[in-house]
């Protein structure tokens, strides 16, 4: 306490705040500075909080708002929470679960690999590819996610047939379309298409937010421009691509309850829809589905702070920070250390 | 090196003080390849004429020192070597291999480009240092020293990182292997900058600049490796402001201004005792 120690501050100017005349009869109720291990800091500052109403007010009402929503939610039968608890772990519900994180999931690897295609071709020297990328871009980004799921639902109505051959001559192969495209891949084909219009104006910002120094360092080493792009470009790139490819992720996951255009019928809104319409209850299983989803995004989230933690190796110096290759490091390091291969000041000293 | 231009100079220099010294030097000795030769190179960036009609000649285990105001087209002249820029016309050869196109025109009098394979292949006898270091950020030192040999020229990895660790070790960094870039001061991100370069058992070495973007007092622990690469006979090619280096390490000082080069010789002939008014004028603003 201040008032055992000599304030190195002047006495004319006390920086710190300095106990009021009431401060002894504090100080006598805390615990003796003299018993404990010396602050090695002289003169350290005890700051009181500057009062902060706000706070307080903003506390009492935010509180008071969520009584009234517990009371609305629990008091209005329509709610239906016994429904609810009956439906939420129903059969058809968790396989409507499953089918719904499969979409997801496949049709985002699928747009992010469409996508960074897309986003190379943009980056690309040749017109050509550069034109490709343009067009499939303006097509999938500027047209109806819906009407795009229609129209692979009724792409084996419009493309019955498949061939191979020269076209307006001779045909060596052909398939049925209607036997190799179901309405499942019909879902996640039109997803991900969508999905990688976006995504691929995404992924390029990434790339174009690495230094142009990195591409120039590793062609001076030799690397040719594909083992650039993969070994140096694109693991930094992600680095700024995950946190909206996270949030992209999440936004298909809602999106996939579109996937009744196609028609595909497994998924969680349609199978809680489904129940809903023969119970003629559809507030709780509106419930259920959104209880669902909220806890497939968490999920999600979690995996979108390991990867943020991944990439951003390197770049971070939060303890940990670095990612899983910090790891092994301390390990490591005792065996290079204990090789001695480093004597200390082992420099001469340049005269300059 | 009997044949080290050096003496050629400096039996010169006393008597012949008022007669500039011209880019293309009779006295340079003319036999033996130079293991760096650019002939006539300009650059044009646009309407931007950066580099007009530069000749360079460096031996093998030579150190030619750059100097020169900024923008001069140093930096330039000196990513020419490596093509990180393409002449706009001239030629540089490696070795008295002409970089970057076939060695004889087309019968129409154009010149065939290289692949893109055969650009990179050329790149990697070639070390290069940047002023920014630019080591790759999501790799520790030993990774960013590991890189080019696993993925270029294909060594085992076992066998890359014990050359990596004893890369390190010569810049004085073993204990560092393990580090990230951005947990390296930037004399050590520099000196892993070097390791990795010499990772690549380059022919030679391009510096660009490579203390200008560090603190004054870090800036010794990177010349003092560059002067051990230099005696341990390393061809180099370094840009720098750095004037008590250029004299101690160069066996040649090139000074350039507005894209020429308008003096080059011993660091006594340069130095000590500059010609035009430009070195002059150049030198009492850098010593």
């Amino acid at each position: 306490m201040s008032t055992t120690q000599p304030s190195p501050t002047p006495a004319d100017g006390p920086v710190g705040p300095v106990p009021a005349a009431g401060s002894p009869q504090r100080a006598s109720g805390a615990p003796q500075p003299s018993g404990r291990d010396a602050d090695p800091i002289p003169g350290r500052i005890r700051a009181k909080r500057s009062p902060r109403p706000g706070t307080w007010i903003s506390a009492v009402i935010v509180v008071l708002l969520v009584l009234a929503l517990a009371n609305f939610l629990v008091t209005n039968p329509v709610f239906d929470w016994g429904t609810v608890a009956t439906y939420i772990l129903d059969v058809k519900v968790v396989q409507g679960v499953g089918w719904t994180l499969l979409i997801t999931v496949l049709s985002m690897v699928l747009g992010t690999v469409i996508a960074l295609t897309a986003a190379i071709m943009r980056r690309s020297e040749n017109p050509v590819l550069r034109g490709v990328s343009w067009a499939y871009i303006f097509v999938f980004r500027g047209t109806p996610v819906y009407t795009q799921l229609v129209f692979w639902g009724l792409f084996t109505v419009i493309v019955p047939k498949i061939a191979l051959g020269i076209p307006f001559g001779p045909e060596w192969f052909s398939f049925s379309t209607r036997d190799y495209f179901p309405a499942f891949w019909a879902a996640v084909v039109g997803l991900g298409l969508n999905e990688g219009a976006y995504l691929a104006e995404i992924i390029r910002s990434g790339l174009n937010s690495v230094d142009k120094g990195q591409s120039e360092a590793s062609k001076a080493l030799g690397m040719g421009n594909g083992q650039i792009l993969r070994r140096i470009i694109i693991p930094q790139a992600m680095r700024v691509i995950v946190p909206p490819l996270g949030n992209e992720t999440i936004g298909m996951l809602k999106t996939t309850s579109l996937v009744l255009a196609v028609p595909f019928t497994l998924d969680l809104t349609f199978a809680t829809n489904a129940i809903a319409n023969k119970l003629y209850a559809p507030i709780p299983l509106l419930v259920v589905a959104a209880i669902w989803y909220l806890a497939i995004t968490s999920v999600l989230m979690v995996g979108q702070y390991y990867l943020e933690r991944y990439f951003g190796r390197g770049f971070d110096d939060r303890p940990g920070g670095a990612g899983p290759a910090k790891r092994g490091r301390r390990a490591r390091q005792r065996a290079v250390n204990s090789a001695s291969t480093t004597p200390k000041n082992s420099l001469p000293e340049v005269e300059l | 090196m009997s044949q080290d231009p050096r003496n050629t100079h400096r039996a010169d220099a006393p008597d012949d003080q008022s007669a500039p010294v011209v880019p293309s030097d009779p006295a340079a000795p003319a036999e033996g390849p130079a293991l760096i030769a650019l002939e006539g190179v300009h650059k044009a960036f646009g309407d931007l004429h950066v580099l007009k009609d530069c000749d360079l000649r460096v031996a093998e285990g030579e150190v030619a020192v750059l100097i020169g105001p900024s923008g001069s087209g140093k930096s330039t002249l000196l990513r020419c070597i490596n093509q990180l820029e393409e002449p706009t016309a001239g030629r540089v050869r490696i070795a008295g291999v002409t970089q970057g196109y076939a060695e004889e025109p087309l019968p129409d009098g154009r010149w065939q480009k290289l692949s893109p394979q055969q650009i990179a292949r050329q790149r990697a006898r070639i070390g290069m240092v940047f002023q920014r270091f630019d080591l790759f950020p999501h790799m520790t030192a030993l990774q960013n020293v590991m890189e080019a040999p696993v993925h270029v020229l294909g060594r085992p990895k076992a066998q890359a990182e014990k050359d990596a660790l004893a890369l390190l070790e010569r810049v004085g960094l073993a204990d560092r292997a393990e580090h990230y870039p951005s947990e390296l001061s930037g004399g050590q991100q520099q000196r892993v900058a070097i390791a990795r370069a010499l990772a690549m058992e380059p022919e030679l070495m391009l510096f660009d600049e490579p203390t200008s973007a560090l603190d004054p007092e870090l800036v010794a622990e990177v010349l003092t490796v560059l002067k051990e690469l230099a005696e341990g006979g390393m061809t180099m090619v370094v840009v720098t402001h750095e004037m008590g280096f250029a004299r101690e390490v160069a066996d040649q000082v090139v000074f350039m201004a507005d894209g020429q080069i308008l003096e080059q010789g011993t660091p006594e002939q340069v130095i000590d005792h500059p010609q035009s008014d430009r070195l002059q004028g150049f030198l009492a603003s850098v010593l």
